[in-house]
């Protein structure tokens, strides 16, 4: 299954609906193109909802930091939203889990933007 | 394809859908073992990281090189060795992920996962490539490998 997307917004925070794999190639792309054209038009505050990815390997696990670090060069933030036990042990064990905000659940994470 | 009654071995291109074959066929003979579930997704996504390495880092896509891919299962272990035509790779430079200073890396896990999921990792890097082998006990890992392959 390919990566698919969906983007809304509440209270002013974009929610990224993904699903899907988050692999070398097509998947990793269409998240680095979403997050780049969010922060282009100006929507600093973003979720990504990982809550329907079963799938995400090394190159995956790239683009959620190059997404992470480039908003918050940008002056913006982006948290983690329902993580799947699979993609929350791969956080663990590379540590990742410790720089990410993580949250599960979507009211939490709206509300815990400044 | 070339199979022996426990062994069967690929001749596949540098490509994303070499990377993708390879993971699928990991499921599918770790399946086929008995291997839980948990230990079926290590062992893909293992396989699909070596996999990674050979097609990008190893052989960069060249279309005249091939990445070799060779699934061996014994009554105690399921033996993966993937082998690249590239330059070979420099064990001595490779950064530890975990390290604080390389956690907001965008790359370079790849290895530290597989040594993760797999009881043995060994990498065999020459001037005409790197040799990976990938090895999963059937029945769990034993310290005295788990040792070895850090």
């Amino acid at each position: 299954m390919t990566m698919k997307v969906g983007n809304r917004q509440v209270d002013g925070v974009t929610i990224v609906d993904c699903s899907g794999r988050i692999t070398l190639g097509e998947g990793s792309v269409i998240l680095r193109d979403t997050v780049r054209d969010l922060l282009s038009k100006g929507n600093k505050k973003i979720v990504l909802n990982l809550g329907e990815v079963n799938y995400i390997d090394s190159s995956g696990i790239g683009e959620l930091v190059s997404a992470f670090t480039t908003t918050k060069n940008q002056g913006g933030e982006l948290k983690l939203l329902n993580l799947t036990k699979k993609v929350n042990d791969l956080l663990q064990i590379t540590k990742l889990y410790t720089v990410f905000d993580v949250k599960d659940d979507e009211a939490a994470a709206v509300k815990s933007f400044k | 394809m070339a199979m022996t009654e426990h062994r069967v071995s690929y001749t596949l291109d540098s490509s994303l859908e070499t990377i993708d074959h390879a993971e699928e066929k990991a499921t599918r003979i770790a399946t086929e073992m008995g291997f839980p579930d948990d230990e079926i997704m290590q062992i893909s996504m293992a396989v699909r990281e070596g996999a990674v390495n050979a097609v990008l880092h190893g052989n960069a896509y060249a279309p005249e090189k091939k990445v070799t891919l060779a699934f061996e299962h014994t009554d105690n272990d399921l033996v993966i060795t993937i082998r690249d035509q590239g330059k070979g790779m420099d064990l001595a430079n490779i950064p530890n992920p975990l390290a604080p200073e390389n956690l907001l890396k965008t790359s370079g896990r790849g290895i530290f996962l597989m040594r993760s999921f797999m009881d043995v990792v060994e990498i065999r890097p020459s001037a005409t490539g790197t040799e990976l082998k990938l090895i999963k006990h059937v029945h769990g890992p034993t310290a005295g490998d788990k040792e070895a392959s850090q």
